[in-house]
């Protein structure tokens, strides 16, 4: 188990730096050097000289390379072109917007899919499954993006119950973390995206706790219980769903990790500012500071996200051999 | 002579091996209604992409005017644009067909990369095993945890801007399940008597995984091409809506990055409805035929 443990780990540490090196590659494969949007041609070349030594450009790769890798290990990630402060501030900032957007969006795809997904496994061969599982086949193929707008179309557009994005109304300033996150203006905002990620992701687990209830609504002892007169909303949720969450629990970290990668694609939607949209925009804007510390941050966090569910998988599922 | 009869003999056989194979697809398709409107709709998407500029009513970059000579921007569906018009007065259904082309080559070339890159890494890690099997599974452990999305966006913003450039990132990090499927495939074929057989009568190891394993494992292969054509039409998509596209080619996910774009978008419900539900129906498709085709070469998944 110990090496199964250290395995995975070094495996995914090899992961992350084997993503930080092709990201350094890939941003000194650019024309010129990755500074040219911050130091004008214009300058003259004693000066141009003068930045290109101040931000370490003019020493070899490979000494640029451990200079990199050193600064990245310390979460520092170079000053944005743009914005003129540290990337790693603009980054803190977006992290936790995408934080307060994926935790409540994964808890509510949760509890549909696995509500949803036990009952209709216990109405088994009825109309009522067919539809909710082709139902839920048919929004899963769907880009998210497209059922994001359809969303926004319908909820904000159409019936204007909910804003048509941003996280706050403009013009209001939360002080620190608290007032940001708990306030009423954040919730109203929260809800549209919460509510289209939940269900949209909420397929997932549905589909695989359909499956796993079928196993373990065949075994015996959910018959005992039947024949015992208990009512059926016991037996599916007492009893069956229990038994049943393990494949469950493995998946969280998996969809966690799968969410924040799409977590680009919901946020530029929604104009939400978090982290995806941030990496977005700074490549777009070629903000490269802001964009490597931001995809590499996202990198993490899938990386992270498979590793624990490695792990859990491992832990929770006694099939599971370790080599 | 003998020799060349044994070859003509094998070739009939197989020939009627092959009927066999596609009667009983066929007689499975049957029997999954789900899996036979995927068929169906693949077909006709098929049909709509490769006689797209024949059938598109209008160029699906023009712009059109009215006889007065004005823009026909923004304009509901009408008798002459069937799906309306764009803000730019394009038409959205001729720009929807030229998108079934796009859509359908990203799918099927990264799916025919990804079968490839798979199936041999899925071969040699399991055949030979140990050292081999050991490196070939932690590179593929590595990919796998890679967040795609996010890296094609990186490194197509560095490289041009292609279709081609999207189709190789994409074939370079959606194979790891395919090979993981094939190796475990390939760890209890090789165990069987008949790999034993060839082993003894001679055959030197590529014979045997080319020979006599890998088409063991094709239909497995197939099924996760299936299953790879949907997750590749959506990445493209996806990459094209947050605007890292190709520019001279309209792929689905361009239209409705047009659409997000213009500010226009709660105005015309007719141009982004129709690209998004065309991308929903071929992904739909082809998930459902992979799940037919995964009952046939599995046939212990029926019903579940």
């Amino acid at each position: 188990m110990k090496t199964y443990i250290f395995k995975r780990l070094a495996l995914t540490i090899m992961a992350i730096f084997i993503l930080a090196t092709i990201i350094f590659i890939l941003f000194r494969m650019l024309p010129g050097d990755p500074t040219m949007t911050v130091i004008s041609p214009a300058l003259s070349p004693e000066v141009q000289q003068e930045l290109r030594h101040r931000f370490g450009l003019d020493k070899p790769l490979i000494e640029q390379y451990f200079v990199y890798m050193k600064n990245l290990i310390c979460g520092e990630f170079g000053v944005s072109f743009q914005h003129g402060i540290k990337a790693y501030e603009i980054i803190a900032d977006r992290f936790w917007n995408t934080i307060f957007l994926m935790v409540p969006s994964l808890f509510f795809a949760y509890l549909f899919g696995v509500i949803i997904g036990a009952y209709i496994a216990y109405k088994r061969g009825s109309k009522t499954e067919i539809s909710v599982i082709v139902g839920s086949i048919v929004l899963r193929s769907g880009p998210i993006f497209w059922v994001a707008i359809i969303f926004l179309y319908l909820f904000a557009v159409k019936i204007p119950l909910f804003p048509t994005g941003h996280m706050r109304t403009p013009g209001y300033m939360g002080q620190g973390i608290f007032q940001t996150f708990f306030s009423l203006d954040f919730l109203y905002h929260l809800i549209l995206p919460t509510l289209c990620m939940a269900i949209y992701y909420g397929c997932y687990p549905l589909l695989i706790m359909r499956t796993s209830m079928l196993e373990v609504l065949g075994e015996d002892f959910i018959d005992l219980s039947k024949a015992k007169g208990l009512s059926e909303l016991r037996v599916i949720f007492k009893h069956a769903m229990r038994t049943s969450l393990l494949p469950i629990a493995t998946s969280v970290s998996l969809l966690g990790a799968y969410a924040v990668a799409g977590s680009v694609l919901v946020e530029t939607v929604f104009s939400w500012p978090g982290l995806g949209r941030l990496m977005v925009s700074a490549v777009l804007d070629s903000d490269y500071p802001v964009a490597q510390g931001a995809f590499l941050l996202i990198g993490l966090l899938v990386v992270a996200g498979n590793f624990v569910s490695d792990m859990l998988n491992g832990i929770l599922d006694p099939r599971i051999r370790y080599r | 002579m003998a020799n060349k009869a044994s070859t003509l003999s094998g070739r009939g056989k197989m020939q009627l091996e092959f009927a066999e194979a596609c009667r009983r697809t066929w007689h499975f398709f049957k029997q999954s209604k789900l899996g036979l409107i995927g068929l169906f709709l693949i077909l006709m998407f098929l049909v709509i992409g490769i006689l797209a500029p024949l059938i598109a009513p209008y160029d699906p970059f023009a712009k059109n005017y009215s006889d007065s000579g004005r823009l026909k921007g923004l304009l509901p569906p009408s008798k002459e644009h069937w799906l309306g018009t764009t803000l730019y007065g394009r038409d959205v259904l001729s720009q929807v067909i030229s998108g079934t082309r796009n859509a359908l080559i990203v799918g099927v070339l990264t799916a025919f990369f990804v079968g490839i890159i798979g199936l041999n890494v899925g071969l040699f890690s399991g055949y030979y095993g140990g050292f081999i099997d050991n490196l070939l599974m932690r590179i593929t452990d590595i990919v796998y945890g890679i967040p795609i999305l996010p890296f094609a966006i990186v490194t197509l913003s560095i490289l041009t801007r292609s279709i081609w450039w999207i189709i190789s990132v994409m074939s370079m990090f959606y194979w790891p399940t395919t090979a993981r499927v094939i190796r475990s495939q390939v760890l209890s074929l090789k165990e069987r008597p008949f790999i034993e057989a060839a082993r003894i009568s001679g055959a030197n190891h590529l014979r045997i995984i080319y020979k006599h394993i890998a088409p063991n494992v094709l239909p497995q292969t197939f099924v996760h091409g299936a299953f790879a054509v949907a997750w590749a039409i959506t990445t493209e998509a996806s990459i094209c809506f947050l605007g890292f596209g190709d520019p001279y080619s309209l792929s689905w996910g361009t239209i409705i990055f047009d659409v997000f774009t213009s500010q226009v978008m709660y105005r015309a419900w007719w141009w982004f409805l129709p690209p998004g539900i065309c991308i929903m129906l071929v992904v739909m498709s082809f998930y459902f035929v992979g799940r037919a085709y995964e009952e046939i070469a599995n046939p212990r998944l029926k019903g579940v």
